[in-house]
């Protein structure tokens, strides 16, 4: 019979909100200070948000679980208060064993110092005893593929070799419990794949792991079971292909515009996106044979170089089928961005997707480094096919998630 | 990793909620991360010594130099007196540990802000980041006490069995300069502003303490008004300078009322900082 890993009971996080920044000033609470004092009768309580409310779960030792939901679900603050790095406001958590937690990947490296001495800072931070690194040492080098490069400051790594060399210290770490928050969601196809696999072997081990995803084939990969947080509350638990297609189905609620608040902390932010569906004849659904436009608007809020604009498009299983960036056909949109609000739009040709819903992920900042912002399946659409020949013809849906015609060649052999 | 990372008991259960307003830091669980402690302090050495060109002389050559202007304006100039010794040596002497103070104290302050990269993103006892920030000072203040060998010689100037205090004086600052720092760590993470007066308040705190002048020319001014001699200790640093000359240099030994005030207050500082810090600490990765 298995222990109990990790127990949450009432599990709650206010935060504090406002349109002043995060930190205080000294002179604004004097002041706050006297006028409250001057005036207590006027005093107003300050705007809170629970990111975080009430929530109760159970992980059993051995358990891969999942953790799902939409952008300010709340996935980001369970994941900080279970590895201590947020106390909650109410509630309690306990965990047996030792716990490891992996919320980026880099914690802890320094530009200056080279591959070598990053191994032993970042490991000393993650948790290792130095004599733990001085054992796996090789191991780490090995697996990061950077041996010529390890008395090379890692300021002159390029981005995939920081990424591996982090990403191997953090493999190596062996704990009873790991948290894991999007770690997969940077680095390219063959770094995801030697992390997800790296997770798979941390779970066949038998640890318990808790990580959050937007990767739902991952999640569905990975774990046995899976918790949905939508707006702070757990929404619903269970095994992770029942979660993973609830969770999918709401999200595909069409929905073809957006608009999000300036956000001046970030160096770049989303304002608006929108998808275009003048030839549809509306009510979210867009038509196979016609073009579909995505237009965004976008702020940019101080100088910023080598970033893009991404959008990823992925179908109703969460698979990214369509990856586009503005810099990918003209990389002179790498050189410094300046200050000032943008329009950008891109087409995705008709007769591409297949039937079927899709949602759009925009990401802006540099690639593989650095997210600015993010918004996961902020838009979505459906394509249905109303017109095309095959469809006239057979009345069913034709598998397969590109709806692609392609010309065929058919005679008949003359013996 | 959580507070037990230092025994491997997977038995043992950690439980995480809100904590008491008020508590000081758990002794044990600072020592599992002791080796964390040597990290930070091993990469503030490495990379300060990597950045800059003059590297580790530039240790040396910043006390040099104010020892060099110091003597010019006040040694020469304002004639300020030294206590009979050589004033170049007097002073030196005394920028040493005001020095290691002073750096100790600017480091430790910006420091929580300057790690909110780790503190967003790990756990561990935040108390270890102003520890770190001060201890690496103690590299420094080796390096730049080479210089005291030639000074010494030139002046004839040897330190007698005294100099076995010295150690203490310095653990004496240490405390004094973590113990400021926390107060202004954690008040730096919550108010932004606290800041800007770092380098005005490290000023200020360079003229109250003995590093230009001799204490002997405030005690004369204290019995005019008629306080008593134990106030200038309030300053814990009139404590670690006057102290240090006592103990190096055979200057004559600051009052023994200044000496147990500038201990207690350097201890109190560090005890309240450090309940302070806890306190603030439960926010910081909300804040910075």
């Amino acid at each position: 019979m298995n222990q109990v890993a990790i127990r949450a009971e009432g599990l709650s996080k206010q935060y504090r909100i406002g349109g002043g920044p995060r930190y205080k000033t000294l002179r604004g609470s004097l002041s706050d200070l006297m006028s409250a004092a001057l005036r207590p009768w006027r005093h107003r309580a300050p705007e809170t948000i629970w990111a975080l409310r009430n929530v109760s779960f159970e992980v059993k030792s051995g358990e891969v679980v999942g953790v799902i939901g939409r952008n300010g679900s709340g996935k980001s603050t369970l994941l900080k208060i279970l590895s201590r790095i947020s106390e909650p406001t109410e509630g309690r958590v306990e965990i047996r064993g030792r716990v490891g937690s992996l919320l980026e990947v880099g914690t802890g490296f320094h530009p200056e110092l080279n591959g070598r001495e990053n191994i032993f800072l970042s490991g000393a931070i993650l948790g290792m005893r130095r004599a733990e690194i001085d054992r796996k040492f090789d191991e780490i080098v090995e697996f990061a593929e950077v041996e010529k490069f390890i008395d090379t400051p890692v300021k002159h790594y390029s981005s995939g070799m920081y990424l591996r060399l982090a990403f191997a210290v953090a493999a190596h770490l062996e704990p009873e419990i790991l948290l894991v928050d999007e770690v997969l969601a940077v680095g390219d196809a063959a770094f995801q794949a030697k992390c997800l696999g790296k997770m798979g072997d941390v779970a066949a081990e038998g640890r318990t792991v808790l990580f959050v995803s937007h990767n739902m084939p991952a999640v569905q990969r990975l774990s046995k079971q899976a918790f949905w947080l939508d707006q702070g509350r757990l929404r619903q638990e269970g095994t992770a292909a029942a979660v993973v297609e609830s969770y999918m189905s709401s999200v595909m609620a069409i929905t073809h515009t957006a608009a999000l608040p300036p956000d001046p902390e970030r160096p770049m932010r989303l304002r608006r996106i929108q998808i275009e569906c003048e030839a549809s004849g509306g009510a979210g659904m867009l038509e196979f044979s016609d073009p579909i436009s995505v237009a965004l608007v976008f702020d940019v809020n101080r100088v910023v170089t080598s970033s893009h604009v991404a959008c990823f498009v992925s179908n109703a299983d969460g698979v990214c089928v369509l990856g586009t960036g503005d810099a990918d056909l003209d990389a002179g949109r790498l050189s410094p961005r300046h200050p000032g609000r943008y329009q950008a739009s891109f087409q995705i040709p008709a007769k591409l997707l297949g039937e079927g819903a899709y949602s759009i992920t925009v990401t802006m900042g540099k690639p593989y480094v650095e997210v600015y912002d993010r918004h996961e399946g902020i838009v979505s659409f459906r394509i249905e096919d109303h017109t095309s020949r095959r469809r006239a013809s057979q009345h069913v849906r034709r598998p397969g998630i590109l709806g692609v015609e392609l010309p065929w060649d058919v005679r008949e052999l003359s013996e | 990793m959580t507070g037990d990372a230092g025994g491997s008991s997977g038995d043992s259960v950690m439980v995480i909620q809100a904590s008491p307003a008020w508590a000081l830091s758990n002794p044990r669980e600072l020592w599992a991360y002791r080796e964390l402690l040597y990290f930070l302090v091993w990469r503030d050495i490495k990379v300060r010594y990597k950045q800059s060109v003059l590297g580790a002389a530039w240790a040396v050559l910043q006390p040099a130099m104010t020892m060099v202007v110091f003597t010019i304006f006040f040694g020469r100039l304002a004639q300020v007196g030294s206590d009979g010794v050589p004033y170049p040596i007097f002073s030196f002497v005394a920028l040493l540990p005001w020095t290691f103070f002073a750096q100790g104290l600017a480091g430790s302050a910006n420091s929580v802000v300057g790690s909110a990269n780790l503190i967003t993103k790990i756990y561990f006892p935040r108390l270890i980041i102003p520890v770190a920030a001060v201890a690496a000072g103690v590299v420094d203040l080796a390096i730049a006490s080479v210089l005291l060998l030639p000074l010494m010689t030139y002046f004839h100037v040897w330190p007698g069995p005294t100099a076995l205090v010295a150690p203490l004086l310095l653990l004496m600052g240490f405390v004094a300069s973590l113990g400021a720092g926390l107060w202004l760590a954690a008040l730096n993470a919550s108010y932004r502003d606290v800041r800007h007066v770092f380098p005005f308040l490290i000023q200020m705190w360079l003229f109250v303490t003995p590093v230009i002048y001799p204490t002997s020319r405030v005690l004369a001014l204290l019995r005019q008004v008629g306080l008593p001699a134990w106030v200038l200790g309030l300053n814990p640093m009139v404590g670690v300078v006057e102290g240090f000359r006592w103990s190096l240099l055979g200057t004559p030994a600051p009052p023994g009322g200044v000496m147990a005030a500038s201990a207690a207050v350097a201890l109190l500082l560090l005890v309240t900082g450090a309940a302070y810090f806890r306190r603030m600490e439960r926010s910081f990765a909300d804040v910075v």
